[in-house]
């Protein structure tokens, strides 16, 4: 042991273990340390245990439970970091670590790394294919929007809904950065899906203005990935500015540039559509005329081969009248022809008289004949007629007999006689005068 | 014919697709005589409708508010 040596302080373990604990925790009360993060592990009590490294040394590290949950993003092994925090010693093992209360995503090279990453898982699971997409509806009846319920993006998608198109806007307020976040907007987006119908928007808009990559982490979270995927409700995406592209733009249906963007694909513009719709209402009236007038030309044009009814009627008309006209003189001189031929004709009294002779003379033969056989013609002959005074003939002698008057009519007059006797055979004297 | 039933189901988009596709028909003469008179009443009602959709138009704002119970209420919301 030499002087030198002799004359240091002696400490005991504790003391020295002390002494060290203070110099340290004083000198390295508050740090920034820059480290790749290996062996992380998130005990049953929440706390998160990790150990950061660079080329040459390792640093143990501790991330309370607390500290944990208001992390802008979930660390994984393999990330760059860089944590801010105090060195504590741990003297009964000799140890130090740090005590991490912030953490932030090592320079944006390491953070696009691990953006592209994540991006390559997702898409591995298909999450960012387009066969996923919904249609954004042309013309929503209600708009969801997540957003900060402060700052410019609401106020600029209001504004650009309220000049285009005037509509009903549902905001769900969600921080839009730090401390769960992520975890706020999946769930907006599931309790907007969960809405019932009569409330449910028709499309929602996801936006956050511009910041760092950091500051736009939240959008590149795996819970409010898959929210966006599975949600019902077509999603905008607006977040950052045009160059900056989060995972939320790739799974969402379709990516806005900017909020004000995002409000444009929302809602058409209804001077355009009210000018459209006047158009297509000049449009329908000038064709359905022209529509219209076609059909009555083509119609008209028809018609002119069919001859017109009066002409028809007229030239019927002029048929019949002519008709009528030769008719009548036809008629007149088929009259006068028949009287002519009357007049012509002269009937002569020959044949009548004729008859009347013929039928005299025959009437005469008749009278000649019958004068011929009558009574008197007979009489004239001889012959008498005996009858009763009852002018009954008598035609044989027994009758006669019967009789005590008869009568005998001449040709010159009648006698009554008396009947007497029946006269022999041979000299019947029957009479007596 | 479309019935008053029928455009209430019908979107503004669809109304606005229908009614160009009408005209285009009309100013194409596409369409029989029997079906253009239908046609154009269909247009007419449709424009209506669309028309309708314009007027109606209303900026409405609501903020939704989740108590700690987890329900669900919309208040107006006036933007900062």
């Amino acid at each position: 042991m030499t002087d030198e040596t002799a004359q240091l302080k002696e400490f005991t373990v504790s003391e020295i273990s002390f002494e060290i604990k203070r110099f340290v925790e004083t000198t390295f009360n508050r740090v920034r340390v820059k480290g790749e993060i290996f062996g992380g592990k998130v005990a049953d009590s929440g706390h998160y245990y990790l150990s950061l490294k660079d080329d040459n040394a390792t640093l143990s590290a501790v991330c309370w439970k607390g500290t944990m949950n208001r992390l802008p993003f979930k660390p994984e092994d393999g990330m760059e970091v860089i944590v801010s925090g105090k060195i504590t010693t741990f003297a009964g093992k000799s140890s130090y670590q740090i005590i991490i209360e912030s953490m932030e995503i090592a320079g944006t090279g390491a953070l696009l790394k691990l953006l592209e990453e994540r991006k390559q898982k997702f898409m591995a699971e298909g999450l960012f294919d387009q066969r996923h997409k919904k249609s954004v509806p042309f013309l929503p009846e209600k708009i969801g929007v997540i957003t900060s319920a402060s700052g410019a993006v609401i106020r600029d998608i209001i504004h650009r809904v309220r000049d285009r198109f005037p509509s009903h806007i549902l905001l769900w307020p969600t921080p839009v950065q730090g401390e769960g976040s992520a975890e706020k907007i999946a769930a907006a987006i599931e309790g907007f899906n969960a809405l019932p119908k009569s409330h449910k928007p028709d499309v929602l808009i996801v936006a956050r203005g511009g910041g760092s990559l950091e500051d736009l982490w939240a959008f590149n979270e795996e819970i409010v990935i898959r929210a966006v995927f599975a949600s019902q409700i077509p999603i905008i995406s607006a977040v950052g500015h045009e160059t900056d592209t989060m995972l939320i733009d790739y799974v969402s249906d379709l990516r806005a540039p900017t909020p004000t963007g995002a409000a444009e694909f929302a809602v058409p513009v209804k001077n355009e559509l009210a000018l459209q719709i006047s158009n297509l209402e000049n449009r329908l009236k000038n064709a359905s005329h022209r529509f219209f007038m076609e059909k009555k030309n083509y119609l008209e044009a028809l018609s002119r081969g069919i001859p017109n009814l009066s002409q028809i009627l007229f030239e019927a008309n002029q048929k019949l009248d002519d008709r009528i006209e030769r008719l009548k003189v036809s008629f007149k001189n088929y009259l006068n022809q028949k009287q002519n031929l009357i007049l012509q004709t002269k009937l002569s009294p020959y044949y009548i008289s004729n008859i009347f002779e013929k039928k005299k003379e025959n009437l005469s033969n008749l009278v000649i004949r019958l004068e011929n056989v009558s009574i008197d013609s007979v009489l004239n002959r001889g012959f008498a007629w005996v009858k009763t005074k009852n002018n009954k003939t008598i035609y044989n002698a027994e009758a006669a007999q019967k009789n005590q008057f008869l009568e005998i009519k001449f040709i010159d007059g009648e006698v009554k006689t008396k009947v007497v006797s029946k006269k022999d055979e041979a000299q019947g004297d029957l009479f007596n005068f | 014919m479309m019935t008053d039933k029928e455009l209430e189901k019908i979107t503004f988009e669809e109304a606005l697709l229908q009614l160009e596709n009408i005209v285009r028909e009309l100013e194409a003469g596409r369409i029989k005589l029997d079906d253009a008179v239908s046609a154009y009443e269909k247009a007419v009602k449709l424009k209506a409708f669309c028309d309708d959709k314009l007027k109606s138009a209303q900026l409405k704002i609501e903020k939704i508010e989740v108590s700690p119970q987890g329900e669900i209420k919309t208040t107006d919301f006036v933007a900062e």
